[in-house]
């Protein structure tokens, strides 16, 4: 009659699960159902009716239209920026930016709660449609670098393949700025974590300030400068003013694409910023290893 | 001859003592370095907030000002007239109000749900709990175009579309905005909770919910609290989900600001004052100023909060 007692294990089991029940029960519903569901629709040809969606199956044709029809092309080049002239410039700009601010504040100063509200303040504020509105009103840098004719110099010296990118970088540098808020908190956190003994004992051995940078500073914070280039990439990548994702969307409503490729093409993008995440991870793991080596 | 060699010792040691004041020494830095440094950070912090300033200060510029290159940064008299027109043309107390829908029900949901997850995998040993926390951090990284066409058709079926549930739903499930950081703060900070404090509990006979509510709870607050902040932050300023599942149909204030420029045409076709950069950062000013607020009155929270939970790892 007696309930058998569960085990020590089982009862652990259930006690956990009924904690992290909810998560699986949401994540199977509004993650895994969805990922699947769209690996189809990206191989279907997905049509809208007055009584509901009609899904048929058609191969690969949706990845075979992105390069053959107007849509796709647009869609290429959109991610071919994103990544290329966009992302390879602004990933490095922030991490630099976040570590220089970091150090900058980690020094005894008077009003470090103050900088420190500064610098974080742009996460408060920085959703898609505000970054839109400054920068077209030329307060993302434009204002500034135009004025004294920083912009003209570098169309002039440079040839341009390389000049485009690299205005456009300048005419948005203080909103690329604008994304390291949390980074440079993540960074500061890290610094104080390292031992100032340490540093003094280096500057006795007679190390200046740079080598301590490159010798101590960094290493110690490897962990977080890979930590820093995922968030930065994601926070990138899933901006909502970027033009990949912009593209996307309006492929879902366009007739001619539909949702079926519209979901090849949101594939496309996320399997390229999941390859980038990966060779980033890739190239950390190396780096660490060579360190454990001892080179 | 003495004399000189005492001289110039001494001048020796004033140099040395004003080298140490300037530059400092090993043990604390000097006047000059700090200068320095507070010149950088001063120039860099202007140059950062330079689009708030220049928002703050044409905000309040009226139309005459405004194509005056005479005034640069002070207006000549304090002009409301933009900010007048820009409240009118968001309809910014009706449209306050579902921003505050989508975005506190969503946080407040979001810290509770993901505080429990956080606690599941803290302090439990079940089975597939390694691979099941590798995959909570793996959906940070998958973009969401990903799976939310499915879930917008999901939504369009179930006749959630423009209703504020689409928001709300996933957050109640531990799949709201950025969910997996936020299981991460209560994981990494329910771990710091001395396990024998919750095993004496035990032991003295309190069950595990009662263990979980009276004591990880309330011992936590700040991770709750910084994890709130954060997630009403971020759900204010996110924009892709909210524009696809709520659309113009049910406007925030964020969809407002990107329909501005039509929506004030419609409003003010005829209108002698023609559409300026003064009214446009007003709007954008109105659409940033509530979370403004919150920030200045708990920035602390904001701040130190990323040390205090340690998400930075041990």
């Amino acid at each position: 009659m007696a309930k058998k007692k569960l085990s020590r294990k089982a009862r652990e089991n259930l006690i956990g699960y009924s904690f992290i029940g909810i998560w699986i029960i949401g994540f199977v519903v509004f993650m895994l159902y969805p990922l699947f569901t769209s690996l189809v629709y990206s191989l279907s040809n997905v049509q809208i009716t007055g009584t509901g969606i009609i899904v048929t199956f058609h191969g690969f044709q949706n990845f075979k239209n992105i390069f053959q029809i107007e849509e796709g092309f647009n869609f290429t080049e959109a991610l071919v920026n994103f990544v290329f002239k966009e992302l390879i410039f602004q990933l490095p700009i922030i991490l630099v930016f976040s570590i220089l601010i970091a150090m900058l504040l980690n020094q005894k100063l008077k009003g470090r709660g103050f900088f420190r509200t500064v610098f974080f303040l742009p996460v408060i504020i920085a959703s898609g449609p505000v970054i839109k509105e400054l920068i077209s009103q030329g307060a993302g840098g434009t204002n500034i670098f135009e004025t004294y004719g920083f912009i003209a110099v570098i169309e002039d010296t440079l040839n341009p393949m390389l000049a485009e990118p690299i205005v456009k970088i300048f005419s948005e540098i203080i909103i690329i700025f604008w994304f390291s808020g949390v980074q440079i908190l993540i960074f500061l956190a890290g610094l104080q974590k390292i031992d100032r003994q340490v540093y003094e004992a280096a500057r006795v051995d007679g190390a200046g300030a740079w080598q301590s940078f490159w010798k101590i500073t960094l290493p110690a914070l490897m962990n977080l400068v890979f930590v820093n280039a995922i968030y930065t990439i994601v926070l990138l990548a899933t901006f909502s003013e970027n033009k990949v994702i912009v593209n996307i969307k309006s492929n879902m409503f366009n007739f001619r694409t539909g949702y079926g490729m519209a979901s090849a093409m949101a594939w496309i993008y996320s399997l390229s910023v999941l390859l980038i995440i990966g060779l980033l991870g890739l190239f950390a793991r190396i780096l660490s290893r060579r360190r454990r080596r001892g080179y | 001859m003495l004399t000189k060699a005492r001289k110039a010792l001494k001048n020796k040691q004033i140099y040395k003592k004003a080298k140490t004041f300037l530059f400092g020494n090993n043990v604390k830095s000097g006047v000059l370095y700090k200068v320095i440094i507070y010149l950088l950070l001063a120039a860099i912090g202007f140059i950062y907030l330079y689009p708030v300033l220049y928002m703050l200060s044409n905000s309040f510029k009226s139309p005459s000002d405004i194509i005056n290159p005479m005034v640069n940064w002070i207006p000549t008299a304090f002009y409301f007239g933009n900010y007048q027109r820009a409240f009118r043309v968001l309809n910014y107390f009706p449209t306050l109000g579902k921003s505050l829908l989508v975005t506190l029900v969503p946080a407040l949901l979001q810290t509770a749900i993901t505080s429990v997850i956080g606690y599941g995998f803290a302090r439990f040993d079940f089975k597939f709990k390694k691979p099941l926390f590798v995959i909570v951090l793996l959906t940070f990284i998958i973009p969401p175009q990903a799976y939310m066409i499915p879930r917008y058709v999901m939504f369009f079926e179930m006749k959630l579309l423009e209703n504020p549930l689409a928001i709300i739903l996933p957050s109640l499930f531990g799949q709201g905005l950025n969910s997996a950081i936020f299981i991460l703060i209560f994981y990494q900070f329910f771990r710091m909770i001395p396990r024998h404090l919750l095993e004496a509990a035990e032991i003295d006979g309190a069950g595990t919910y009662y263990i979980f509510f009276r004591m990880a709870v309330p011992l936590s607050a700040p991770a709750y609290i910084t994890s709130f902040l954060f997630s009403l932050v971020w759900y204010w300023n996110e924009t892709y989900i909210s524009s696809l599942f709520l659309g113009t149909a049910f406007p925030n204030l964020q969809i407002a600001l990107a329909n501005f420029v039509s929506q004030y045409q419609q409003m003010y076709q005829s209108d002698a004052i023609k559409l300026n950069e003064g009214i446009r950062l007003a709007a954008t000013l109105l659409i940033i100023l509530p979370m403004l607020i919150v920030y200045f009155a708990l920035q602390r929270w904001f701040v130190e909060g990323i040390e205090r939970t340690g998400i930075t790892g041990e």
